[in-house]
């Protein structure tokens, strides 16, 4: 008889099939839309406050310039590139696991999670702690006087609001890295099993893409004054 | 169960595999999570109906009867967000859905088992902290949260309330995902889209809003919650934001999310229409297609709800525009089952009286909205009792009738027993007069100008509002006897068997219950859905 | 699916041309270009996004369902971005009543009616 609460265990561990699936094709190619689909909500989420920043830059276009010419557009871009060398090394990772290079697996998963947090400490440290101290963060400390001001404070809210959220689905990444890495560690992965590594890659490639639109959109519309 | 009857039905199905709490708690069975969203979408829907029935209560009287106007604004709030984001957005999805789509698609499970566990935790983790914020002291902004009242200025426990529904949101979502990524991957050798049971299809594009939409209405009450926070004037026109941005963002869910809760219904109908006409669907990929087209032209419609707000007038004739065109799907689906009817075997069982039922009200809201949808009568009737009615006749006439007829249709299978029939179309009956009497006064009460949303109200609108409170206490007990009967059934009611309808389907050709994996083997489909003529030739031959 | 295994080459050569966006997106917006600044920023940033998406998330060698995901999230966005926009964005074209003062109406005749 079938235990009820005991259905799910993976009842094979080679090939590790849960016993809802018939095979492994099937398996991997449900994680793999349900995944996309997780983007696209993603999408349609970070989408509504893009569409709510398109509307108001429109209509305080000069407010909004202003707001960003205030930003720390070199070391935004040195953040760009730092994603970016994560980004490839999440591909590496994926790419051993699928060739079933445990230890190489195990560095590239150490190295994603050191640029992750190279990026995350740019952030906190040397952009919003830097904003927070010169009076740039509306409802906390705000002293910006110059033209406009209002607007202004709407473009900051807008820039947290939006490297927010982005800096928590980083902080969320790193989780899952930590037990991937354990796993990965145990020697749970094999050329059969890598679809979490493969899960989590897409993941960590579309926060990726989100800050690709955020460094243009937040830091590069106020450069050229 | 009792033992007895254990010795009399020996057979190991999904209830009786295991009674712990535990086994309950921490199942992944579809089935049993279709029980447990049943059992708490029934706690909010009585919660829901209590507020109704104290303003209702309150409208006997044209000065208020029994509560402060303030009390009224948070009575009517929480009759909106619980019915609307607690009961019947989950509704069909989370119950039917759960129960059924697995077993019609031939499959063992959903494709992932423990999300669907997860969903209804997260669900419930949001309904409680909407139950807090009305113990806390309830919520004055009505279910839309408009700003800045929401906001700037709010006096309420907001914050709690829409916490919980950004919280209860990420089920939905969750939902969704499993349900298309199940009917995807999942389905029967042979179970080509076209053989799929248009419940199945109307789940798809349900889920579809699930996942377009959700998101959105989970950001914009974000929005709303560090709006307040930090004090920052993301929608304060008075530090340059625009409040109507906000309307645009709420709507673009919110108003999807209506078809969400009447798409759903939709496929149960096509169900009971084709098994007590005992008739082939006619133009099957009619309905099929007219659900998604519903789903993706429900998305183009929003901006009908902001026709008096400062939308511009050129967006207002565009979205009215829209707005007419989604009436084309649902109009082809009402003609494809009235079609169907046509010539059919009818028999008059209670699901079968829900679905006819659901038909005529279905069509008085749907019509009555393409009023609403033209901007000069909108202008006229615009936030009053019209609207209510209106969208009443949807989601109650609609998507409660709906979701009412599919539990009946599929508690044999759900529970493995029958009900008494009697009880079930009385309290059918009971339900439709109750509801008209309820709803159709309120379409007059509207169009003469009595706005909604107020406690009190001048004294020419009386005897239509006594008449109206006079059909809420009918149509609540149209809703109390099934509560009875159906809880006496689940225990003592008679053994059913595996298909008492004499329905096709593949959930009719497994046992009733279920066994944990619900078929002994996996099924092949050779056929396409609703062979209805088959059948009758078979018994002709017999 | 994408169970295809891409060559080590490829991510490189992915990773390099992402960096070079970078940099060229970057320097671009020092030069003042009026609106075009915005254009061509947003231009580069869909390049990028569509090379990591092509080869870093497999998309090249994905199954079309998954494909069709993407679209239709793309999709329903520019949906949203598009109607809301339509309104904040055509609100100041025409006031109804400045229209009317404009034709030297004292009233517009379908008021009065």
């Amino acid at each position: 008889m079938i235990d009820s609460r005991r259905k799910y265990k993976l009842h094979n561990s080679q090939t590790a099939v849960y016993e809802q699936f018939d095979d492994r094709t099937q398996q991997h190619e449900a994680s793999s839309l349900g995944m996309w689909i997780f983007l696209a909500t993603e999408i349609m989420f970070f989408g509504a406050v893009f569409t709510a920043y398109t509307i108001y830059r429109n209509l305080f276009t000069t407010a909004f310039e202003a707001g960003s010419h205030l930003l720390n557009t070199p070391v935004g871009a040195f953040n760009t590139v730092v994603l970016i060398g994560s980004s490839l090394t999440m591909a590496l990772a994926v790419h051993a696991a699928q060739k079933g290079k445990r230890k190489q697996l195990m560095a590239y998963l150490v190295s994603t999670m050191c640029l992750g947090s190279v990026f995350l400490f740019v952030k906190f440290v040397l952009e919003w702690m830097h904003e927070y101290k010169d009076g740039l963060a509306p409802g906390l400390h705000w002293t910006y006087a110059g033209p406009q001001s209002g607007h202004v404070a709407m473009f900051f809210c807008f820039y947290f609001i939006l490297t927010g959220i982005h800096a928590t689905h980083m902080i969320v990444g790193e989780g899952i890295m930590v037990v991937l890495l354990y796993m990965a560690w145990k020697g749970r992965f094999s050329t059969e099993r890598y679809n979490p590594i493969e899960m989590f890659g897409l993941y960590w490639h579309f926060v990726d893409i989100v800050w690709i639109f955020l460094f243009p959109l937040l830091y590069l519309l106020g450069a050229h004054f | 169960m009792s033992s007895a009857e254990v010795a009399i039905e020996p057979r190991i199905h999904y209830l009786n595999v295991d009674y712990s709490i535990k086994s309950w708690l921490l199942t992944t069975d579809h089935k049993r999570i279709a029980w447990l969203y049943l059992m708490s979408i029934t706690f909010f829907f009585t919660i829901g109906g209590l507020a109704a029935t104290l303003m209702r209560l309150n409208l006997l009287e044209p000065q208020g009867l029994l509560v402060e106007p303030e009390t009224y604004n948070k009575l009517f709030s929480i009759h909106g967000i619980i019915m609307v984001f607690l009961f019947l957005v989950p509704s069909i999805p989370a119950v039917l859905g759960n129960f059924l789509l697995p077993i019609m698609l031939g499959a063992r499970d959903v494709a992932f088992p423990r999300l669907n566990l997860l969903s209804w935790y997260i669900f419930m983790t949001g309904g409680s902290l909407v139950i807090y914020a009305v113990i806390a002291g309830g919520v004055d902004t009505g279910w839309t949260f408009y700003t800045p009242l929401s906001s700037l200025y709010l006096n309420t426990h907001v914050m709690a309330a829409a916490g919980g529904v950004f919280i209860a949101g990420f089920s939905s979502i969750l939902t969704g995902l499993n349900f298309v990524v199940t009917i995807h991957k999942m389905r029967a050798p042979g179970l080509t889209w076209f053989r799929l049971p248009l419940f199945v299809w109307s789940m798809y594009a349900a889920s579809i809003i699930f996942i377009i939409g959700t998101p959105v209405i989970a950001i914009s009450l974000a929005l709303i919650v560090i709006e307040h926070f930090f004090h920052v004037g993301l929608f304060d026109p008075a530090l340059g934001g625009d409040p109507v941005l906000f309307q645009h963002l709420f709507w673009f869910y919110s108003h999807p999310a209506v078809y969400v809760m009447v798409l759903p219904s939709m496929g149960v109908i096509s169900e009971l229409i084709t098994a007590f006409s005992k008739k082939k669907i006619f133009g099957y990929h009619f309905v099929a297609f007219s659900s998604i087209a519903i789903a993706a032209i429900g998305f183009l419609v929003w901006g009908h709800h902001m026709f008096v707000s400062s939308q511009s007038v050129y967006a207002g004739l565009v979205f009215s525009a829209l707005s007419m065109a989604v009436a084309i799907p649902s109009a082809i689906k009402v003609f494809n089952w009235t079609a169907t009817l046509y010539k059919g075997s009818i028999s008059y069982e209670a699901p079968m009286l829900y679905a006819l039922g659901f038909i005529g009200l279905f069509t008085i809201g749907g019509l009555t909205g393409l009023y609403l949808a033209s901007i000069g009568v909108d202008q006229h009737v615009h936030d009053t009792y019209f609207v209510i009615a209106h969208f009443h006749y949807i989601m109650v006439g609609g998507a409660v009738m709906g979701y009412l007829g599919g539990i009946h249709y599929w508690w044999p299978k759900m529970t493995g027993r029958l009900y008494p029939d009697g009880w079930a179309r009385v309290s059918a009956i009971i339900i439709f007069i109750g509801f008209n009497l309820t709803f159709f006064p309120q379409f007059i009460l509207g169009y003469l100008g009595m706005p909604r949303r107020y406690a009190v109200y001048p004294a020419e609108f009386h005897t239509l509002n006594v008449v109206s409170t006079a059909g809420a206490s009918i149509l609540g007990l149209g809703y109390v006897i099934p509560l009875i009967y159906l809880a006496w059934s689940a225990r003592y009611g008679p053994i059913a068997g595996p298909n008492p309808w004499k329905a096709t389907g593949l959930e009719w050709t497994t046992t009733s219950p279920p066994p944990t994996h619900n078929f002994e083997e996996t099924p092949v489909v050779t056929e396409e859905p609703y062979g209805y003529d088959r059948l009758a030739e078979e018994i002709q031959v017999a | 699916m994408s169970e295809h295994i891409a060559p080590l080459k490829l991510y490189f050569t992915v990773f390099i041309t992402l960096l070079v966006l970078t940099l060229v997106t970057w320097r671009i917006a020092y030069i003042d270009l009026g609106r075009w600044n915005t254009v061509v920023a947003l231009a580069i940033a869909i390049g990028k996004a569509t090379l990591v998406g092509t080869f870093f998330m497999h998309l090249r060698w994905s199954a079309s369902t998954v494909r069709l995901v993407l679209f239709a999230a793309i999709f329903w966005l520019a949906i949203m971005i598009t109607l809301t926009a339509g309104d904040f964005f055509s609100r100041s074209t025409v006031q109804p009543w400045q229209a009317s003062s404009a034709a030297s109406q004292p009233m517009p005749s379908a008021a009065l009616r």
